[in-house]
């Protein structure tokens, strides 16, 4: 047993490895499993600079990308990498040890799965939020208004599935409204969603502000009172594991400062 | 029914005519890749040629001069006997046979009456129930040809039906075939003599796509004009002008021999004899034989009680007492003689 | 069997294999075996049942078995037809059509899903015309049908034409000079000769419908009972509970592994 044991120790550890990598940030960051420390901290007061590593929610790819090359110019020296994925998957990545320094949610929930795990360095900060809107194929082939044309018969609708967060938002909104959706698929992430609205499969979608607006003019949005009900907020927060504390805490600073609310506002992200 | 074909597949070089009189048996001889498999499987429809006529009786089953006609291989009539049995491996022995009545939709019963009557032709009843995975080569032969046979073909195409089978099991199958040969339309491919002889009654030989020879069996095997039928017959063949009793072959070879009527002065000749009358000798002989030709052995095999010498045109049979007296390897150089009066030789 | 009726068997130990050969074989078989068994130590028992029994579970597992079996009909119905005329015809363009009808082979399935979409879809190059005869395929369960065959077709149309070539047109050939029109030697000849290489493909396409999840997502959709096939249920599953995920996925190993083994019986027993 103890033999067997051992080797599949040693056919596991190399399987393990290659896992590993394929969860990193999947672009040549120097990093080494931390075994040896690439990122440099200036001695003394002067400006933090050095490599990060940042675990972002993918639906920030867009405004984090931008905020990082800001970053990336007020601190010279300094080289910002991204690892975009759902939020949950960047909980399990982090909870297997895959090396970070900051971590931004989509949700409160993952967020607090982190901080649960002790895996944060300091309580996390709001800043940013999300709402739902109607997306509907250009020209609007079903004249939807409201939300409760969505209950039309014939309506095609597609939501989130209540699993995943953008489908629980739905599912608020949904209650609030006191409406009953039946839609024709739930879907495992807004992509899926806004993928079957641009084919023009189906005649609407609940999706983020956010989400209209990145697809351009693919699809158009339509604005609801009752998605007040359900207002997704965005944490971010230094991790325990990170490398470099100070650089860490100054882009945490540069997302909340006036000029990453910019970003985001202009992305269709609404305050905290 | 009489089968006239006139063929012509370019893909393979084969340009033939053959003819089978009815209730005739026509062995279509020649060696590997001579053109004798297409030639059947032209007649039975499972290749189209690109040019000719293929009729059996008055029925025209092929034809592409000008007008165009295709019969396709079931409705032909014609029956296939090929060299492996090829019986159905997922019916039984008795199904198998009744699978030509089947098809041509009598009856399940009946057509396996009929199937019980064609494996009592062929002494194989007891058969019946067995599945073909669990019978010999000779059983599975048997019952194909009472399978070929169930369907009462106007013409039946044997592809030589004995060469899979073993030295002990052939003559049985070869007797079989003869007694339910007789009085049918057939053409058989064969290579072997002891076929053309015991089931055909005349031979068409093929070489290189190509009808070099044909007539009775007994006269083709007798008085080859064709090196293959020669070869087959067992007898030593050269062909070339006739320069008064001489014929003179190749590389300047010169057989005299016994000159028939019809054989004029400066024609094409062949002359035949046997190996037997050969001989084989280290040094030319006293006393100047007529034919003495200068040759190198290529191979040496036994032939029966004797030995057969072999060299580039000819063939000896010696005695193995002779063979240890020369001391014979292949490589060495021989003379050969024949007697004049031992040499056949007629317009070839 | 004994060993003078069978001296192939009796010898066949005896036939020497380099030694070597032993170590990346067991390595390979261990990189197949270890992620299972690893599924396997995840496995919280005492919940198995419930996480597996649970209704979008059940659903799930139902609507997988009746999808894939209905695809593998239609695998069958077309795959069949395309195997014999690909093993047994000439036309133009014949290795052009093989490449073809093999491409999702090696197509990514949700490229299939895209494709799938375009063609069936509302706005795709049939969706007028089957809108017109009132039939709308997108997040019906015909869809999730039809996105499993496009991706398990291949799988049956290769095995089957294998078998075809392999055994040749030998009793073909004799079945038509017996007098047999070319429907009797397709129905009484070639198919029974085949079904073995028929079985295997049917399999192959029923455990490749069985996967199915790119195509699937792509154009059907996601619903509980409509939609919603096993492998999107784990892949949703794993969103709030992995534990279901990994229940659920032993379920999908299991399914896999009673139809292989049921037809790899069924075919020695041939």
């Amino acid at each position: 047993m103890r033999y067997a044991a051992r080797v599949l120790a040693a056919v596991a550890a190399p399987l393990l490895a290659l896992t590993l990598a394929g969860c990193g940030s999947g672009d040549e960051s120097p990093r080494g499993g931390g075994s040896s420390p690439t990122s440099s901290v200036t001695a003394g007061g002067g400006e933090p600079k050095g490599d990060l590593t940042v675990f972002a929610a993918a639906s920030l790819k867009k405004t984090f990308t931008q905020i990082g090359s800001r970053f990336e110019q007020d601190h010279p020296g300094t080289k910002v990498t991204f690892n975009f994925a759902g939020s949950s998957d960047l909980v399990a990545q982090l909870q297997q040890g895959a090396p970070a320094d900051v971590f931004a949610s989509a949700d409160e929930k993952n967020m607090a799965k982190a901080t649960g795990d002790s895996l944060t360095a300091a309580a996390p900060v709001d800043f940013a939020s999300n709402t739902l809107e109607i997306a509907v194929p250009p020209g609007n082939p079903a004249k939807i208004a409201t939300l409760a044309d969505l209950t039309r018969p014939g309506v095609k609708v597609v939501v989130c599935a209540p699993e995943v967060p953008c489908g629980s938002a739905a599912t608020k909104v949904e209650t609030a409204a006191a409406i009953d959706l039946k839609p024709v698929s739930e879907e495992q992430n807004v992509t899926d969603v806004l993928g079957k609205v641009i084919a023009g499969e189906a005649d609407a979608g609940l999706v983020y502000v956010t989400d209209v607006k990145g697809a351009g003019d693919k699809v158009e949005g339509i604005e609801f009172p009752q998605s007040s009900a359900a207002v997704n907020v965005y944490p971010i927060a230094t991790l325990k594991g990170a490398q470099n504390k100070a650089l860490a805490d100054a882009f945490v600073a540069a997302v909340t400062s006036a000029s990453g609310q910019g970003v985001l506002a202009d992305a269709g992200f609404g305050k905290p | 029914m009489s089968l006239h074909a006139t063929l012509r597949v370019p893909d393979r070089d084969v340009d033939v005519a053959v003819e089978v009189p009815t209730g005739r048996t026509v062995a279509l001889l020649g060696p590997n890749g001579a053109g004798k498999s297409t030639t059947l499987a032209a007649v039975a429809g499972l290749i189209r040629p690109a040019a000719g006529e293929v009729r059996l009786g008055e029925r025209i089953l092929f034809c592409a001069n000008g007008s165009s006609r295709f019969i396709p291989p079931h409705s032909r009539g014609i029956g296939l006997l090929a060299q492996d049995a090829r019986l159905f491996p997922h019916l039984s022995v008795l199904d198998n046979v009744a699978f030509g009545p089947r098809s041509a939709g009598m009856p399940r019963g009946r057509a396996r009456d009929r199937a019980r009557h064609w494996l009592a032709q062929v002494d194989a009843t007891e058969l019946a129930d067995r599945r073909p995975g669990a019978l010999s080569g000779g059983q599975a032969q048997r019952v194909a040809i009472a399978r070929a046979l169930a369907t009462e073909p106007h013409l039946l195409l044997l592809d030589e039906p004995l060469s899979a089978l073993d030295v002990e099991t052939a003559p049985s199958v070869r007797q079989l075939l003869r007694r339910v040969l007789a009085g049918r339309t057939t053409l058989l491919v064969t290579h072997d003599v002891l076929d053309a002889v015991l089931l055909a009654d005349d031979v068409v030989v093929l070489d290189g796509g190509r009808v070099v020879e044909q007539g009775p069996t007994s006269r083709v095997l007798t008085h080859p004009r064709s090196s293959f039928a020669a070869r087959i017959a067992g007898l030593n063949l050269v062909r070339g002008a006739l320069d008064g009793d001489v014929v003179v072959g190749p590389e300047g070879m010169r057989v005299a021999g016994l000159v028939d009527d019809s054989s004029v002065e400066g024609m094409d000749a062949v002359a035949v004899f046997s190996p037997a009358a050969v001989g084989v000798y280290r040094v030319a002989p006293q006393g100047s034989p007529r034919t003495e030709v200068r040759a190198t052995v290529t191979d040496l095999e036994p032939h029966g009680h004797q030995v057969r010498v072999h060299t580039a045109y000819l063939s000896a049979d010696i005695t193995p007492a002779a063979l240890a007296d020369l001391a014979l390897t292949p490589g060495d150089e021989v003379v050969l003689t024949v007697k004049a009066s031992e040499v056949a030789i007629y317009a070839g | 069997m004994t060993r003078s009726t069978r001296p192939g068997h009796a010898a066949y130990p005896r036939l020497g294999l380099p030694s070597w050969v032993f170590v990346p074989a067991a390595l390979g078989a261990l990189f197949v075996v270890l992620p299972l068994v690893a599924m396997l130590t995840q496995v919280e028992w005492s919940q198995f049942g419930a996480l597996v029994t649970s209704e979008s579970s059940r659903a799930a597992l139902a609507l997988s078995l009746k999808t894939s079996l209905a695809s593998t009909v239609l695998c069958i119905v077309f795959g069949v037809p395309m195997a014999v005329v690909l093993a047994r015809s000439r036309f133009p363009g014949q290795s052009v059509a093989r490449s073809l009808v093999l491409l999702p082979l090696v197509l990514p399935p949700v490229v299939g899903g895209i494709a799938l979409l375009y063609t069936f879809g509302r706005r795709g190059l049939l969706g007028h015309e089957l809108d017109v005869l009132g039939l709308q395929v997108a997040f019906s369960t015909a869809a999730v049908v039809m996105a499993q065959t496009f991706v398990a077709l291949p799988f049956l149309v290769v095995s089957l034409e294998g078998a075809l070539r392999t055994g040749g047109q030998r009793f073909e050939e004799v079945a038509a000079t017996l007098g047999a029109r070319p429907t009797t030697v397709f129905l009484r000849v070639t198919l029974p000769l085949v079904l073995p290489g028929l079985a295997s493909g049917a399999v192959l396409a029923f455990a490749r419908a069985l996967g199915e999840f790119g195509a699937t997502i792509t154009f059907a959709g996601s619903l509980q009972g409509v939609t919603r096939t096993l492998p999107l249920e784990i892949y949703l599953q794993r969103e709030t509970d992995p534990q279901a995920a990994v229940a659920l996925s032993l379920v999908l190993v299991a399914v896999a592994t009673i139809v292989i083994t049921l037809t790899r019986r069924s075919r020695t027993a041939l």
